[in-house]
């Protein structure tokens, strides 16, 4: 503390960071990409555990036997699916009455936005069909949820099959402590949200359903099951929620120790665990692994029915079954005896799931990184806007006359710009953050009468164009500042002070939320922010401030994801995938309230029109 | 009678009670009013009416002491005996012989209630076990016991002489005024959908009740230790029932037994819906009965399949009920319940069937030799020509009893009689499920309740009560009590029915204290015909102190069931006589009108997260809060206190020692 004190050695400090800014800043950009791609090679992790003891220690044995004739309900399911072309409600019920569960059913429907042409759905109308298993000797209390979606085609058939044949077989045993409820939901996320809400009786995303008849306390954790053949080779894991929330570790842990107990290939992120950490590819294959799930996690959707769940604070994940290691084939009967134990385990749990981490990247399902690991690679990318504005506020306090700087400068104040003149670009770069919120879908009915596109293109180009339109702005602010007397000098450092201060509390807020999100914007506008000036070469900062935007971050996000998915697209495709991502990200928000597009719309993009502001200051 | 009287509900038990205590009051003297005697002569003027109407009624003989009875019944007064007749809802049609058992029957107690002509014995035990297959192919099995005592545990000090009634809760009752105790331990949820009504019904988790008599002064102090000792008595944790759970409901509990008290200071009331029952609370319960569970049907309640049910719950009742119809003298009864709900597809076997033995593990061989009477009734209500499932032995004993506004059909098996366990000495009753369909029967009134919302900060209790009744409306009584650390907001209290806003017609509410005591909200809701009712209030959730929490906080917090209580209207017309014999599952909630019947149904408790520290964490917190206080608070502070001033060069080594030498010397330093 001496330090800070001592007005001499604060001085030999502060003059050293302001020397050495530049150098520092490079240092802490790559120390910090550095620490990342580290993250993901072996040694450097843990291995998963189970930190729940109610799940750890105890045994259970996996009995279930009717894999067949669960797959045989799932082909009477498909049949009977065709027959009536939707849900088959009645069906349904009867069976699940057939074996012993109280059923009942919600209906619900939503009109979209504008239509989503990746699901081909604009006005939906559905029923979810559930039935609670009551846990004898229980008050109602507690519950766990297994759900398997039901949409439209021919997928996931089996999913409802072996649901059924779980129900039956749950049903006959004696030892279930918590309410067991089992969910076939339409229209996969939308029915979901509409049973959660239903449920908790919220209604945070004005969609309309009907009240629930039947209830089972307080739902402990969830399974969404999706099974799509007859034969799976390996089951994959889903963790990725809404707004990048991931359910507790220990559900992972659990999956994975049922998978290696049974002897069932399981994967995360598509991808197969590997022995040769020490070898360049098999270090690339977890780069790979963890990079799938920053980027899954970054786009804030939820990957899958249990996305939803982790609203309401109920672990949950989604187990989907993958048909294509060849030389593996594990049938109905042990994916079933894999829920049964897993089920088990749940039912054993006296607290909710809270041992364990809740913020974690799995570079393989066996190793995990987390928070404490994670977060100094977001902490060295954050602190060089922390220097940049010491570097700024330095530069603004020192005339170059100045002696002293312990004592700050009062006249100096008086030659900075007021406020008003900072406020200006402030007010109107996040004005355009507003019209890009909120104009793309209010204006899709005159888009399309005026152009030749369908609503979801009129929405994406709108928002498209309302973003470039935007870059225009210099030009019609610059007028104001003409107007004000103060030093442009000044000005500009004012306003950059203050917009890097800006990002630097968005992007702390934002990586502490959901990191990957935090962490890919941050490897972006982190360098442009540390860079950018009036002075230096327009047309090539132009470029690069242009490349590293949000938008050109999503675009080359979409390419690289296609890539780690090891399924390359061409730029034209891409170019059509990154249409649909956009318009998929504001249907998100709007059914889902997922927060990444007003985040996007109403915080970053108006903080990087800021220093786009700098770059053209005059 | 009682200050809520003219809101007909809130005097709803025991309303019915007017007559009795009305006679009772003249002996005990101790509450005397003007209009107890007015209502009694409009009760006896209404009874002639009745006596006139029924005179002629055939009079069928009562198969079990049924001479006996006659005979005593005539020693007393006319009334009585015409009450009887009118009133053979229990009667027995006989197809078969009796007087084959005849001489047998002489030596079991009469079957009414202990007639006043008999001083000796004083004491009778009853036990009984109802037998309900229900729709959803599960099993209903009611076990009441019940043991009358003749004597009065306020008035003379020293009780000491026990025959039947139990020593341990005859010295509870007399130490600590008791006037009556409903203590029940529950497992499961009575699941009201699918089951119908219960005959006693009990919250989940342990539930007491205690009326004191008005002569106990510190009614606080009482229920305190009262609680400790019938905690060691049950071996459950009754002792952690204290103020913040306990609350003094104004109209929702009433006596249930004679006694027109109604002033609520005397009453205490108390859940615990967290509490586990097991067989360490059976043992001790079971210890109670006059046989315990050597003999009679006791000898069915094996743990080891008792709580391999759905549902399990056990109950002791005592309060003081009339001797008879005069109510001139007064007796103690002591009820001793088990209800447990066997579940067909637990069962592990495909065929459905069941038997005494299948349930319970055991056959019944004998009576408890201590016991007036031993029956063993099984609904037959649904059955009538045995499409729905078979019986076997068959027995040709038939009865009717009127209960929860039902007329039932009930095939009675007389363990007392030898013939009953036929020549295998045994009785192992069979029922064979023939048809498996059969359709839901909707109670008419049922409830439930959940909480909603996200977040750990605020929530939203719902309370949906269903009256399904086709075109008529009823008052329903609805008690709830909620912990003090789900803080009520009362100003967002709503009550709607069939989207309208619906005034409760009165309101008890008393807010909590923190630490102190719960919330109590008491609301009298009238309910439309065909209607969902939904009270919904909403709460904030308390942040507790660290030491507050239990070991498993984010378990969650359990809030107790809500109450309801209710007269609900009833398709056959009531028994309002108390004092006359009927089964013992009839015969619990006295009625006050022919044309409803009580009942009361509790809603499932609720499982409230609470926002939770992370326990698991403290020593990184002490670290975070250490190094916060010592550098973050250390520097400012240094910074904001200290002085700046410029410091002088440091001086050189030679000038300080010229200056120590200057200063040696008496000159100025330099």
């Amino acid at each position: 503390m001496g330090l800070l004190s001592d007005p001499n050695r604060r001085r030999a400090l502060i003059s050293m960071l302001t020397r050495l800014n530049a150098p520092i800043c490079v240092v802490c950009y790559f120390a910090g990409v550095a620490w990342f791609m580290g993250l993901a090679f072996e040694p450097f992790t843990l291995r998963t555990y189970m930190s729940e003891n109610a799940m750890g220690s105890t045994m259970v044995e996996e009995r279930f036997p009717a894999g067949e004739r669960a797959l045989a309900t799932g082909r009477e399911f498909a049949a009977h699916k065709k027959k009536v072309g939707g849900m088959p409600v009645d069906w349904l019920v009867k069976n699940m009455q057939d074996r012993g569960l109280e059923v009942f059913t919600q209906s619900f429907s939503r009109t979209l936005p504008f239509p989503d042409e990746n699901k081909e759905r604009y006005i939906v109308k559905g029923t979810n069909v559930y039935g609670i298993l009551r846990a004898p000797r229980a008050p109602r209390t507690e519950a766990l949820v297994l759900s398997a979606p039901c949409s439209p085609g021919d997928s996931n058939n089996q999913a409802v099959g072996l649901l059924l044949g779980l129900a039956q077989y749950f049903r006959n045993q004696i030892y279930w402590a918590k309410d067991i409820i089992f969910l076939v939901n339409e229209h996969d996320l939308i029915g979901m949200q509409a049973w959660l809400e239903g449920y908790h009786h919220t209604n945070t995303t004005g969609m309309s359903w009907s009240p629930l008849q039947g209830r089972g306390g307080s739902i402990q954790a969830a399974l969404s099951l999706e099974l799509s053949s007859d034969v799976i080779t390996s089951l994959d894991l889903v963790l990725e929620g809404l707004n990048g929330q991931l359910p507790n570790l220990d559900l992972a842990n659990l999956f994975y120790a049922f998978c290696q107990k049974i002897g069932v290939l399981c994967t995360i992120q598509g991808k197969l665990q590997r022995n040769d950490w020490d070898s360049v590819s098999g270090y690339s294959h977890a780069v790979q692994t963890m990079m799938l799930m920053v980027m899954k996690q970054a786009s804030g959707r939820p990957w899958g029915d249990h996305g939803l769940f982790l609203r309401y604070h109920i672990e949950a994940a989604t187990i989907k079954g993958v048909n294509s290691f060849r030389q593996y084939k594990t049938d109905a009967t042990t994916i079933g005896r894999l829920l049964e134990g897993m089920y088990r385990k749940l039912n054993n749990l006296l607290e909710r799931l809270h041992q364990s981490y809740f913020f974690y990247l799995m570079p393989s399902l066996s190793h995990f990184v987390s928070i404490g690991y994670y977060m100094p690679a977001f902490g060295l990318l954050a602190v060089i806007l922390l220097l940049r504005a010491l570097d700024l506020w330095v530069q603004l306090n020192t005339p170059p006359s100045t002696t002293e700087d312990g004592v700050a400068d009062i006249d100096q104040v008086r030659h900075t710009p007021g406020v008003l003149s900072v406020l200006t670009p402030l007010v109107i770069s996040h004005l355009t953050g507003v019209a890009l919120y909120a104009l793309p879908i209010r204006f899709q009915e005159t888009a399309v009468e005026h152009f030749p596109v369908s609503e979801t293109e009129a929405v994406v180009l709108t928002a498209i164009a309302i973003y470039t339109a935007g870059l225009a702005l210099p030009h019609n602010t610059h007028r104001y500042y003409i107007m004000c007397v103060c030093g442009t000098e000044q000005g500009w450092r004012v306003l950059k002070l203050i917009a890097v201060l800006y990002l630097a509390v968005l992007l702390g807020c934002t990586a502490l939320i959901n990191f990957s999100l935090g962490f890919i914007l941050a490897l972006t506008l982190v360098p442009l922010a540390a860079f950018v000036t009036p002075h230096v070469p327009k047309v090539l900062s132009a470029f690069i401030l242009v490349i590293l935007s949000p938008a050109c971050t999503l675009l080359f996000s979409v390419f690289f994801f296609q890539e780690l998915q090891e399924m390359p697209v061409s730029f034209q495709d891409g170019w059509l995938l990154y249409l649909s991502v956009i318009s998929q990200g504001i249907l998100d928000h709007s059914l889902y309230g997922s927060l990444v597009y007003p985040l996007i719309a109403l915080l970053v993009y108006p903080c990087w029109l800021l220093f786009w502001n700098i770059l053209f200051w005059k | 009678m009682t200050p809520y009287g003219s809101s007909s509900l809130a005097g709803s038990t025991h309303d019915a009670l007017t007559r009795k205590s009305t006679t009772a009051s003249r002996k005990m003297a101790a509450h005397r009013c003007s209009c107890s005697s007015w209502l009694f002569i409009l009760f006896s003027l209404s009874v002639f009416v009745v006596a006139d109407i029924h005179e002629t009624t055939p009079v069928n003989d009562h198969h079990g002491g049924a001479d006996h009875n006659a005979q005593t019944a005539e020693q007393t007064a006319d009334q009585p005996a015409v009450e009887g007749r009118r009133w053979e809802a229990t009667e027995v049609k006989e197809a078969a012989t009796v007087d084959a058992a005849a001489d047998t029957q002489g030596t079991s107690a009469p079957e009414t209630v202990v007639p006043s002509s008999v001083p000796q014995p004083k004491d009778d035990f009853q036990e009984e076990l109802v037998i309900r297959p229900l729709h959803s192919g599960d099993i209903y099995a009611s076990f009441q016991f019940r043991t009358l005592w003749d004597t009065d545990f306020m008035r003379e000090n020293k009780v000491s002489h026990y025959r039947l009634f139990p020593k341990s809760l005859g010295q509870v009752i007399s130490k600590f005024s008791v006037r009556e105790l409903h203590i029940s331990f529950t497992q499961g949820y009575w699941r009201t959908m699918q089951w119908g009504q219960p005959f006693i019904p009990s919250p989940p988790g342990a539930e007491l009740w205690v009326w004191f008599q008005d002569s106990v002064t510190d009614v606080d102090a009482t229920w305190k230790e009262l609680t400790n000792v019938l905690s060691g008595i049950f071996c459950a944790s009754l002792n952690f029932i204290d103020s913040t759970n306990t609350v003094q409901p104004s109209a929702s509990f009433k006596p249930l037994g004679i006694g027109n008290v109604t002033d609520h200071s005397f009453l205490r009331y108390a859940t615990l819906p967290r509490e586990i029952v097991c067989t360490e609370n059976l043992t001790p319960w079971k210890k109670l009965l006059p046989c315990g569970s050597k003999a009679g049907l006791a000898v069915l309640l094996k743990s080891e399949k008792l709580f391999h049910s759905s549902f399990h719950s056990q109950a002791v009742h005592i309060r003081s009920v009339c001797q008879d119809w005069q109510c001139k003298t007064t007796s103690w009864e002591l009820r001793q319940t088990v209800n447990s709900v066997f579940d067909l597809h637990n069962s592990g076997q495909a065929k459905r069937e069941w038997s005494l033995f299948k349930m319970f593990s055991r056959t019944l061989t004998e009576a408890c030799p201590l016991a007036s009477s031993s029956k063993l009734y099984i609904d037959i209500t649904d059955n009538p020509q045995g499409e729905q499932f078979e019986l076997s032995p068959a027995t040709s004993l038939l009865s009717q009893a009127v209960v929860l506004g039902d007329r039932r059909t009930f095939s009675v098996y007389d363990l007392t009689q030898e013939t009953t366990f036929g020549s295998v000495r045994s009785l192992n009753l069979l029922i064979r499920w023939k048809s498996n369909e059969g359709e839901m029967l909707r109670p008419l009134l049922h409830a439930e309740r959940y909480v909603a919302g996200y977040g750990l900060q605020t929530g939203e209790i719902h309370t949906l009560m269903y009256n399904n009744h086709p075109y008529r409306s009823f008052p329903v009584l609805l008690l709830d009590s909620v912990p003090w650390y789900l803080r009520l907001y009362i100003h967002t209290l709503s009550v709607t029915s069939k989207g309208k806003d619906n005034k409760p017609s009165y309101i008890h509410y008393e807010p909590s204290k923190d630490r102190v005591k719960p919330h109590l909200l008491e609301m009298l809701i009238q309910l439309p015909p065909n209607s969902v009712t939904e009270v919904t209030v909403q709460f904030e959730r308390a942040l507790l102190k660290w030491t507050e929490y239990p070991p498993d906080p984010n378990h969650g917090f359990y809030v107790g069931s809500s109450v309801i209580s209710s007269l609900v209207p009833s398709t056959v017309a009531m028994d309002t006589n108390s004092t006359r014999e009927r089964p013992l599952f009839s015969s619990f909630f006295p009625c006050k009108e022919e044309s409803s019947y009580f009942v009361r149904i509790y809603t499932e408790p609720l499982l409230v997260n609470l926002p939770t520290p992370d326990f698991s964490m403290p020593y990184n917190v002490i670290c975070l809060t250490c190094t916060v206080v010592a550098v973050g608070y250390g520097s400012l502070y240094n910074l904001l206190t200290r002085s700046f001033q410029i410091e002088e060069p440091n001086p050189g080594l030679a000038k300080r020692i010229a200056n120590v030498i200057r200063k040696m010397r008496g000159v100025p330093p330099l």
